[in-house]
């Protein structure tokens, strides 16, 4: 889908918390991606490599961690894991389901390198 | 050198919903009901658009503004024929709309004097679902040639809208579409969806769309 936009979107946070930090390198940058959000992480790195390019981001590595899609069931109340959102309850086979995981899409932290900063 | 970890938790599509908030306060400022219209390419958007704006446009002062993705004005002239405000926007061979490229046609819209915008999004079942561009309402044209697995297969989308039109109801002799097995998934995906049957082409089934946003247009307008 529109990859480009979000690693567009990914670098400029990623720079803005870099420049608040004092930061000369950003070396890793960790987000968090539902898996019901669609992003693709491939063609979120071959994005990456270019637009980083030339930036204090330029070879950082992109780590991705994928939350499992959830919902509860609002006839008996259980929640549960499931890897679409179109699986009946697994209790009581009901499909009035509430996605309650799985959307996340965020920038958690990033790991950045300063000039003169001591251990 | 010393790594440091700096936290950051913040939404990648953040600065869209911003915005997005933004063209909200705008359309709130002016009284204008917004709705994002999305589709697949060719369910019958624009016909169903200029279906809506003969619908209302005696009652309401109606505008539109077309999403496209490549600078023709095809959509855009057939609502200037009627005589009515419209703005395009092209997203220069992007797949959406967003909140940012609204916010600059809104500029060109005089909004003070629009009651009602139909925004026509890019046709797409994948990537509008995500960017939030601060319409009051959000609307699927869905068409029955699509197929009626389309729930199924763009469960996003059919998550995130308010009401649903399934256009092209006249054709349903002729195509391969279970209504049955279609509404299944839109019922799992967003209970209690409002939907409407309709055909643009033929006019049927538009006078309950109408009637229903007149409605809903009326109590937004009195808050």
């Amino acid at each position: 889908m529109h990859e480009l936009a979000v690693t567009e979107s990914v670098l400029e946070i990623a720079l803005r918390y870099a420049k608040q930090a004092n930061a000369t390198q950003v070396t890793d940058i960790f987000l968090v991606i539902g898996k019901l959000s669609s992003i693709v992480d491939d063609s979120v790195e071959f994005y990456w490599n270019m637009i980083a390019e030339d930036t204090i981001c330029q070879n950082a590595n992109l780590h991705f961690k994928r939350i499992p899609a959830r919902l509860r069931c609002l006839d008996c109340q259980l929640e549960f894991e499931v890897e679409d959102t179109l699986s009946p309850c697994p209790r009581c086979s009901s499909f009035h389901l509430n996605v309650i995981g799985g959307e996340e899409f965020y920038v958690e932290s990033i790991i950045v390198e300063k000039e003169g900063a001591t251990a | 050198m010393t790594p440091t970890r700096v936290p950051v938790v913040e939404k990648i599509l953040d600065a869209n919903d911003q915005v997005a908030h933004q063209n909200r306060a705008l359309f709130d400022h002016h009284q204008t009901f917004a709705i994002n219209i999305m589709a697949s390419p060719g369910a019958g958007k624009t016909t169903f658009i200029l279906q809506t704006l003969e619908g209302l446009s005696s009652k309401y002062r109606m505008a539109v503004i077309e999403g496209d993705t490549a600078p023709v004005t095809i959509d855009a002239d057939k609502v200037s024929a009627l005589g009515l405000p419209v703005v395009q926007i092209n997203t220069g061979g992007d797949c959406h709309l967003d909140a940012v490229m609204l916010h600059a046609g809104l500029q060109s819209l005089p909004l003070e004097n629009v009651d009602v915008v139909l925004i026509e999004n890019v046709g797409n079942l994948i990537c509008p679902a995500a960017f939030k561009l601060g319409s009051h309402l959000n609307l699927l044209v869905a068409s029955t040639p699509e197929g009626d697995d389309k729930p199924y297969k763009y469960p996003n989308m059919y998550r995130g809208i308010d009401v649903l039109i399934i256009n092209k109801m006249d054709l349903l002799p002729y195509v391969d579409f279970n209504m049955a097995y279609f509404q299944q998934g839109v019922e799992i995906l967003n209970p209690g969806l409002r939907t409407f049957p309709v055909s643009a082409k033929t006019g049927e089934g538009m006078p309950a769309w109408i009637n229903w946003l007149d409605e809903v247009v009326q109590k937004h307008l009195q808050k």
